[in-house]
C-alpha cells in the first residue's frame, strides 16, 4: 500500500515535470527578483509535545520518502515525544525496520540523478540552516512554469526540490494585488476625504494562494509547516531539553558551592588583612 | 600538636608520610611548590588565569579521553560518530560540549593570562625563560586546537584545515612537498584525518603537559611577579620569608578554588545554554559532513584564531617575486611569534603598567583595540573596506611591539614604591 503511494507520488512529480516543461512559456514566468517575501519569525517550542508529534507524523508521511534522518532512531524519537512504541511501529515505521534503528529513507540510490542532486539527509538541517529559514522556505514556493518542477522558491531561488506539499498548500502564485498604502508615519494611509477609508495601491509579486486548490487553508498550512520545522529543530539536537533541565541543577549546585568557597576564602584571608 | 595535650604516638597518617618522605620528596615538594612557596599578597583578578588554564587543561584531558572512547577517526565514520556521541552515548552530548566549550575557554583564559604578563611586565628579567616557555605552550595550544578542529569532519573543519595547510604550499621551492607531507596525501583526506587525530590525542598533549610542567618549575624558581612589578624576594624578614609574600597554600589555594567555582558557573552557562555561541564556538557549516566539492560560502576559523587570520588576509600584494599568500603567512607568523621578543623589546626601568608612562598605556590600549578589531575582521567575509581596516589593524598591532624599545625609554615614569600596595 505504502509502496504504491510512494510510486504514485513519483509518477505525479515526473508528470508535473513533463507538463511544466511542455507548457513553459517564459512570458508567463514570474521574475524571481520581483517576487515579494517578508521573512516571518519562527521560534520553535520543544515543550509543545503535540506539535512535535504532529511534526514527526508529517515528516514520515511527506518527507521521509526522499530525506532520511540517518543519525536519529525511531525509539529515541518515540520516547522523547511520548509516543507509545506500538503506535510508532504501527503508524510511523513504513519499512521493515525495527524501532531501535535509525530513521533512514527508502529512496533508491539512483534518485540522485532524478533531481540533479541527492536529497540531503535532514537530521541536522535545523542547525545547518535555522528554524526560521526552514519555515519560510516551506512557505515561499510559488508557481513558475519555467522551472523543471513547475515551482520556484523565494527563500531558496532555483531550488532543485519540487513543492511536495503543493497538494496541501495549493497553488501559490506571484500576483498583482491591491495593498494598503503606507503613510509617512508608518501606519496605513487613509483617505483624507472619506474618513476611515484606507488608501490602497497595486503591488505586484505578492504571493497568494489560489483559493480551493489546496486541501488545507492558509492557517492550517502554516501550522503544518510550523510543526514540521519544530520537529526538525528537535531532531537536530534531541538532547536539548535534557541539557536545559540538567543545566539548572548543575548551576544551582555550583552557586551553592560558590557561597561556601567564598566563605572559606574569606576565613583564611582574615589573617592576611 | 597543641600545648598541654599529652604526647601521643605519631598517627598512622604521619607514619605513612614519614615512610614516603624517606623514599620520595613528598613533604619537600609540597612545601617547595605550595605550603612554603611565597606569592605576593597583592594578586588581583588577572592572577586567576594561570590556575584557570590549568583547570581547563584538566577539563580538556578528561573530556577528551571520554570522547576518544566513542569517536571513530576515519573519513567514513568520523562525522557519524560525533552524532552518535551526541545522541546515543549516555551524557555524550555533555562530554562533547565540555570539550568544545573547553577549547574556547582555554584560549580565553590563556589570552587573558598573556595579557596579564603584558600589563605588569611579568616577562621581564628574571622571568624571560618563563615567558618563552609560556609562548611555546601558546604555540602548541594553537596546534592542538587546529588538529582537533578537523576531527568532527564537518565541512568547515575540512575547509579551514584545507586553507591553513595550503598556506605551506606558498613557501618557495619546498612548499608543495611540505603541504603534501603534512596532509599525507595530495588532497585533504581520511589519511589527513587519522594523522591529525594521532597528533591531537597523543603527541601534542604530551608536549603540552611537559611544557606546562616546565612553566611551573620555572615560575616557582623565580617566583611570581605582581601588579606592582616589585621583586618581593628583595625584602625578606629574619626567617628569610618575603615580607610581602604569603604561602601559596592555603591562601591562594582557597582563592583559586573560589575563582574556579565562579569560572565553572560561567562555563556551565555556556555549556548548557549556548554551546554553539551563535556559531562562534561551533560554526554552522560544521553541521554538514566534509565535502571536497562544496566550499562553504565563507570560510572562517574559530574565533580564537581570527585576529591572526585577519592579518594573514591583510597581505594582498606580491613582493620580491613571491605571491601575496606567502607574505600573508609571513605576517601571520610574525604576529604570532613577536610577543616572544617582549623581554628584550621592553626597555622601561619599571615593569608594571602602574608606573609606566602615557606612551606605554596608550600603546597597550592600541594593542588591545587592534587585537579585538582584527578578531572581528577575521570572522567576516573580505571586502575592500575590511581589508583596509585589517591592514591598519596589523600595523597598529605590530607597532605596539616594534616601537616598544623607543617609547618605553622616552616616556616619563612614576616612582616605584618599596613595598607592594
Amino acid at each position: 500500500m505504502l509502496m504504491k503511494m510512494r510510486v504514485s507520488s513519483f509518477v505525479l512529480i515526473f508528470g508535473l515535470m513533463g507538463l511544466s516543461a511542455a507548457f513553459a512559456d517564459s512570458s508567463q514566468c514570474p521574475v524571481e527578483a520581483d517576487v515579494q517575501w517578508q521573512s516571518e519569525p519562527m521560534h520553535p517550542d520543544l515543550s509543545d509535545l503535540p506539535s512535535l508529534q504532529r511534526g514527526f507524523r508529517h515528516y514520515v508521511n511527506y518527507c521521509l520518502g526522499c530525506h532520511g534522518l540517518q543519525y536519529q532512531r525511531y525509539e529515541r524519537t518515540a520516547d522523547d515525544l511520548a509516543i507509545p512504541h506500538d503506535l510508532v511501529e504501527e503508524h510511523l515505521i513504513f519499512s521493515d525496520q525495527m524501532i531501535g534503528q535509525q530513521i533512514t529513507t527508502a529512496m533508491p540510490e539512483a534518485s540522485s540523478t532524478w533531481f540533479g542532486v541527492a536529497p540531503p539527509d535532514l537530521t541536522l538541517v535545523a542547525k545547518l540552516r535555522d528554524p526560521q529559514w526552514l519555515y519560510n522556505y516551506m512557505n515561499a514556493f510559488y508557481i513558475d512554469p519555467c522551472r523543471p518542477f513547475g515551482v520556484n522558491n523565494k527563500v531558496f531561488p532555483n531550488v532543485g526540490m519540487p513543492h511536495v506539499l503543493i497538494g496541501l498548500q495549493g497553488n501559490q502564485r506571484a500576483v498583482c494585488t491591491d495593498v494598503p498604502m503606507m503613510a509617512e508615519n508608518g501606519g496605513e494611509a487613509r483617505d483624507p476625504l472619506v474618513p476611515g477609508r484606507v488608501l490602497t495601491e497595486e503591488q505586484c509579486g505578492v504571493l497568494q494562494v489560489e483559493e480551493g486548490t489546496g486541501t488545507l487553508n492558509e492557517e492550517e498550512y502554516r501550522q503544518f509547516t510550523w510543526d514540521l520545522v519544530n520537529f526538525l529543530h528537535y531532531v537536530a539536537e534531541p538532547s536539548r531539553m535534557d541539557r536545559y533541565r540538567i543545566g539548572v541543577y548543575v548551576i544551582l549546585f555550583l552557586i551553592f558551592l560558590a557561597v561556601f568557597t567564598w566563605l572559606l576564602n574569606r576565613e583564611f584571608w582574615k589573617d592576611v588583612r | 600538636m597543641r600545648a598541654g595535650t599529652p604526647e601521643l604516638p605519631p598517627s598512622f597518617l604521619a607514619r605513612g608520610v614519614a615512610w614516603l618522605d624517606e623514599r620520595f620528596p613528598l613533604t619537600e615538594t609540597w612545601n617547595y611548590h605550595l605550603a612554603r612557596y611565597y606569592a605576593p599578597k597583592n594578586f588581583n583578578f588577572w592572577y586567576f588565569m594561570g590556575a584557570l588554564s590549568l583547570l581547563v587543561l584538566v577539563i580538556q584531558l578528561g573530556s577528551g579521553v571520554w570522547l576518544t572512547m566513542s569517536y571513530v577517526p576515519s573519513g567514513e565514520q568520523a562525522f557519524a560518530s560525533v552524532e552518535y556521541i551526541m545522541r546515543d552515548v549516555d551524557m555524550g552530548y555533555i562530554i562533547r560540549y565540555m570539550h568544545t566549550t573547553g577549547a574556547s575557554a582555554f584560549f580565553l583564559v590563556v589570552y587573558l593570562h598573556m595579557f596579564r604578563a603584558m600589563l605588569y611586565g611579568s616577562y621581564r628579567k628574571p622571568r624571560e625563560l618563563l615567558w618563552l616557555i609560556g609562548m611555546a605552550i601558546f604555540l602548541v595550544l594553537m596546534a592542538e586546537g587546529f588538529f582537533g578542529y578537523l576531527l568532527p569532519w564537518g565541512n568547515m573543519s575540512f575547509w579551514a584545515a584545507q586553507v591553513i595547510v595550503s598556506l605551506f604550499s606558498a613557501i618557495p621551492f619546498v612548499g608543495e612537498s611540505l603541504a603534501t607531507w603534512i596532509r599525507g596525501d595530495f588532497v585533504m583526506s581520511g589519511i589527513t584525518l587519522t594523522r591529525f587525530f594521532a597528533l591531537h590525542v597523543v603527541l601534542i598533549p604530551i608536549v603540552l603537559i611537559a611544557l606546562v610542567f616546565l612553566h611551573l618549575v620555572a615560575l616557582h624558581h623565580v617566583g611570581s611577579n605582581n601588579p606592582d612589578g616589585i621583586e618581593i624576594k628583595r625584602n625578606k624578614d629574619a626567617n628569610g620569608i618575603p615580607r610581602d609574600g604569603i604561602p601559596f597554600h592555603p591562601y591562594y589555594v582557597v582563592h583559586d578554588i573560589n575563582a574556579s567555582v565562579i569560572f565553572l558557573i560561567l562555563f556551565c552557562l555556556v555549556l548548557f545554554y549556548a554551546p554553539e555561541m551563535g556559531g562562534y564556538f561551533i560554526e554552522k557549516p560544521n553541521f554538514e559532513e566534509a565535502n571536497p566539492l562544496k566550499t562553504p560560502e565563507h570560510i572562517a576559523p574559530v574565533w580564537y584564531y581570527t585576529p591572526y587570520y585577519a592579518m594573514l588576509r591583510a597581505a594582498t600584494f606580491p613582493l620580491f617575486g613571491l605571491d601575496a599568500k606567502f607574505w600573508g603567512m609571513v605576517v601571520m607568523a610574525v604576529a604570532i611569534l613577536i610577543p616572544a621578543a617582549l623581554p628584550w623589546l621592553d626597555r622601561s626601568p619599571v615593569k608594571s603598567i602602574r608606573y609606566k608612562g602615557r606612551w606605554s598605556k596608550a600603546m597597550l590600549g592600541i594593542f588591545v583595540v587592534s587585537f579585538l578589531v582584527l578578531g572581528y575582521l577575521g570572522t567576516i567575509a573580505p571586502s575592500p573596506m575590511a581589508t583596509l581596516a585589517a591592514q591598519i589593524g596589523t600595523m597598529a598591532y605590530l607597532s605596539y611591539f616594534l616601537l616598544m624599545p623607543w617609547y618605553t625609554q622616552v616616556e616619563k615614569i612614576k616612582p616605584v614604591p618599596d613595598r607592594v600596595t
